[in-house]
């Protein structure tokens, strides 16, 4: 009992991080279309928030609320990928709808440069660069109708810019100079250490369950809930569904469809995002982080069906509780009298290495019957 | 041109401009006045991907090195003060393209020597273009051994001057002596060999290894080989950790959750944690672990400490200095010192007048050995709270270099000696 309990949690931990890193290309490669390679950058920008945010509550102004620091780093992670996020379809992602091999391409070369740029530039600049783009974004469209109307579109735009550059570069200095860690570039990893309440475990049935694992877990159906309910039960969400089924249909009834790819796209970055806080939250930031987990993500879309939760959900949670039955050696400890040549087999593949490519391997089997998924879309829009 | 063309030539711009400094191509020139020539030699260490954390360093302890010669007069061959400048080369992570940058060092600018490399990996790598060209790489990291190449010169440590010791000293004299062990490693060549060895030696010794695994590199899941030491090590023991760069981030952060901690009986000793890691990975992580080196930045010798403090002065307060660090400064002032023995810069002749020099190094006297190994003093430290390491043990002065280990079955009784050309590479004792 103890050991099934062990490996299930186990198997949920590995999975619950799978599944948080990808949830966001779910929505973007489910919903969209959009082969985002990006992905993975988009989550080392959310971990690297992290890092500045831990930095700026180690601040003595901040000092008394530095153990809640990980909830405000997942806000300032989710907003810092949503912007790059929107600003990546609009500039690019935008102009490639339909090509998919050219968005491919051009979302890869995306990923080199944001790797290249957390390398070369201070975060202090990279911080300001993004608030810039925050207030720039979003100054417009807080402002009333009216002072639009009164003064004219192009001013306004024109100054809430300008207000934004300053806003930027200040932040940007002020960051700087208070932490001086951010004012150097540095390609070196960097570390984000967990509040005292996330270390260690609890002891439960004879089992530790380690606190950061179980806070990751909870971030995860958090985001899967929201996830679910924006989609089901929300305007905009059914908005965005109803453009996925149908783009033109839903252009004549009067759906922006513009304003649809931008939250789509917006959201679906975000929480690329705040898996980057639950990655950092487990091992070192660095310019790769994201592209350690790419690969996974896109197999767990895969395996589940494209454009479906649900199958994301479950794929997720097989890939992680198959890799810690197999990775761990499990199987021979439920079953010890193993016949031996099907035991030296097992023990074969009771590594870590191992585990790897047989979960990889049992998936491409899995796709030779099931080539859409666990969960196939039905319908019309499979050609669409 | 249309707004989008100029944004695309301004953007490209930028990144062309970013790569290049990135690759931090170019000469750089430090100050030698007294000299009347220059020599160029090369740097090849990952400035880039998952090892730039640990080789950066080594970059920077290089050119500290050279400075200071400079600074000194440069080298001085045949009567001429000649000045060392240095081309810095990305081997970016990625093996292939050490050796792809090593050729093009040797046979583009024509370096009479290349300090780099980190991973073992990198190392056979760029094994076959230094044998084919005959030039000379030197290596400033512990290594497996179980090499000995007539173009390549070691400044690192051989396991049998860090991990045998280290394993006899976590089986017989740690807290955790008698134990079982559990091996851990990053799956490539150094912790597979170097974990061939430790298990060997520990059966020698009478204990047991209960378990092995490893990470593939870039990948840093670790809950799988974390449930696995649980179970094979119920009432705590000795964990061999050979993961490299930032999988330690991951595997130390994660273990303590759980209670793998030496408050509870298990022991890491680590083989790729040094100062610089220490500082990345959080000190509150780690210890009360160990690690075994040749240099420690706690050396209570004037030599050592003018190391750290020089370090700091060039490179900032907040920096440290480490063991790869130090076999790396070795490795520079250890070419000079045979250049000037040779009289030459060429080849063949530097790699000849190199057996035999000695060098007060800041962890006491090194001295090169026939086989292209150095004989150096090894140490045991255990991690404490503030970064650094409590020296526990010391060697009686330098331990001698076996390039070919004698508990692993395969090369037991063979060893390496280059100035007698009927033994070279691999010969019986």
């Amino acid at each position: 009992m103890q050991l099934i309990l062990e490996s299930l949690f186990n198997g949920i931990a590995i999975g619950s991080v799978l599944l948080i890193a990808a949830l966001g290309l779910a929505i973007v490669f489910g919903l969209m279309g959009v082969i985002n390679l990006a992905h993975g950058e988009l989550m080392m920008l959310g971990a690297y928030s992290t890092y500045v945010t831990q930095l700026i509550f180690k601040l003595p102004a901040f000092k008394a609320f530095y153990n809640s620091y990980v909830i405000v780093a997942l806000g300032v992670a989710f907003l810092v990928s949503a912007v790059v996020g929107i600003v990546l379809e609009r500039l690019i992602i935008r102009r490639l709808y339909g090509n998919p091999l050219e968005t491919l391409l051009a979302t890869w070369g995306v990923s080199l440069i944001l790797q290249q740029f957390v390398r070369s530039v201070p975060l202090a600049v990279g911080s300001g660069l993004v608030m810039t783009l925050l207030i720039g974004l979003t100054l417009p469209l807080i402002i009333p109708q009216k002072i639009i109307d009164q003064r004219g579109k192009r001013l306004i735009n024109l100054g809430s810019w300008a207000i934004s550059v300053l806003i930027g570069i200040t932040s940007a200095n002020s960051l700087a100079t208070s932490i001086s860690k951010l004012g150097r570039a540095s390609a070196r990893n960097v570390d984000v250490t967990a509040p005292a309440w996330m270390r260690g475990g609890i002891e439960m049935w004879g089992i530790t369950f380690p606190v950061t694992r179980l806070v990751i877990i909870v971030i995860t159906i958090i985001a899967v809930l929201a996830v679910t309910w924006f989609l089901n039960r929300s305007v905009w969400g059914m908005r965005i569904r109803a453009v996925t089924q149908n783009r033109p249909m839903s252009d004549c009834l009067g759906i922006s469809t513009e304003t649809v790819d931008i939250l789509t796209f917006g959201i679906g970055s975000g929480l690329a995002g705040i898996a980057g806080v639950a990655v950092s939250l487990l091992g070192s930031v660095g310019p790769n982080v994201g592209s350690n987990y790419i690969v996974g993500c896109f197999m767990v879309v895969v395996l589940g069906g494209v454009g479906n939760l649900l199958g994301t959900i479950i794929a997720s949670f097989s890939i992680g509780i198959m890799t810690d039955l197999i990775g761990a050696g499990r199987l021979l400890t439920i079953w010890p009298d193993m016949p031996s040549p099907l035991a030296s087999t097992v023990d074969f593949f009771a590594t870590t290495s191992m585990a790897r490519v047989l979960v990889f391997a049992l998936i491409v089997v899995f796709l030779q019957f099931r080539p859409a998924g666990l969960f196939p879309q039905k319908g019309r829009m499979v050609e669409g | 041109m249309s707004i989008t063309k100029r944004l695309f030539a301004g953007l490209s711009t930028i990144v062309v401009g970013a790569s290049a400094t990135a690759c931090g191509g170019g000469n750089k020139t430090s100050e030698c006045v007294e000299c009347t020539d220059s020599v160029t030699v090369g740097i090849l260490h990952s400035l880039s991907g998952t090892m730039a954390i640990s080789e950066s360093t080594l970059v920077d302890t290089e050119k500290m090195a050279i400075e200071e010669i400079n600074a000194a007069g440069g080298v001085s061959v045949g009567g001429k003060q000649y000045e060392i400048k240095y081309i810095v080369e990305d081997g970016a992570s990625d093996w292939p393209t050490f050796a792809e940058k090593s050729k093009k060092l040797i046979t583009q600018d024509k370096v009479p020597v290349v300090f780099g490399g980190w991973t073992s990996a990198s190392r056979k790598a760029m094994l076959p273009v230094y044998e084919s060209k005959d030039a000379f790489l030197y290596y400033p990291i512990q290594y497996e051994a179980q090499e000995c190449s007539n173009n390549i010169f070691y400044t690192g440590a051989t396991p049998n001057q860090q991990s045998e010791p280290a394993t006899e000293f976590m089986y017989k004299r740690s807290p955790a002596a008698g134990k079982p062990f559990f091996l851990v490693g990053s799956d490539y060549v150094f912790p597979r060999t170097s974990n061939t060895i430790t298990k060997e030696q520990v059966k020698a010794l009478g204990g047991e290894v209960v378990g092995e695994d490893y990470l593939p590199l870039g990948n840093t899941e670790v809950a799988p080989i974390i449930a696995k030491i649980k179970k094979a090590l119920p009432n705590g023991g000795v964990i061999i950790n050979t993961l490299n760069g930032d999988q330690n981030v991951a595997f130390f952060k994660q273990i303590q959750d759980v209670g793998i901690t030496p408050k509870n009986g298990y022991y890491v000793m680590s083989y790729s944690i040094a100062e610089e890691e220490i500082s990345t990975i959080g000190p509150e992580f780690l210890a009360g672990h160990y690690g075994a080196w040749n240099y420690m930045m706690s050396i209570n010798t004037p030599a050592s400490k003018k190391f750290a403090r020089d370090f700091k002065k060039r490179w900032g307060n907040d920096r440290v200095v480490a063991d790869p660090q130090e076999s790396a400064y070795n490795m520079v002032y250890l070419w000079k010192a045979a250049v000037e023995k040779a009289g030459t810069f060429e080849d063949n002749a530097v790699r000849k007048a190199l057996v035999g020099v000695k060098f007060n190094a800041p962890q006491g006297p090194v001295e090169v050995m026939p086989n292209h190994h150095l004989s150096q003093t090894v140490r045991i430290g255990e991690i404490t709270p503030n970064g650094q390491f409590k020296i526990l043990e010391s060697t009686n002065g330098p331990v001698l270099p076996q390039a070919w280990n004698q508990f692993e079955p395969s090369s037991k009784g063979f060893a390496c000696d280059w100035t007698n050309p009927r033994k070279g590479e691999r010969y019986r004792l």
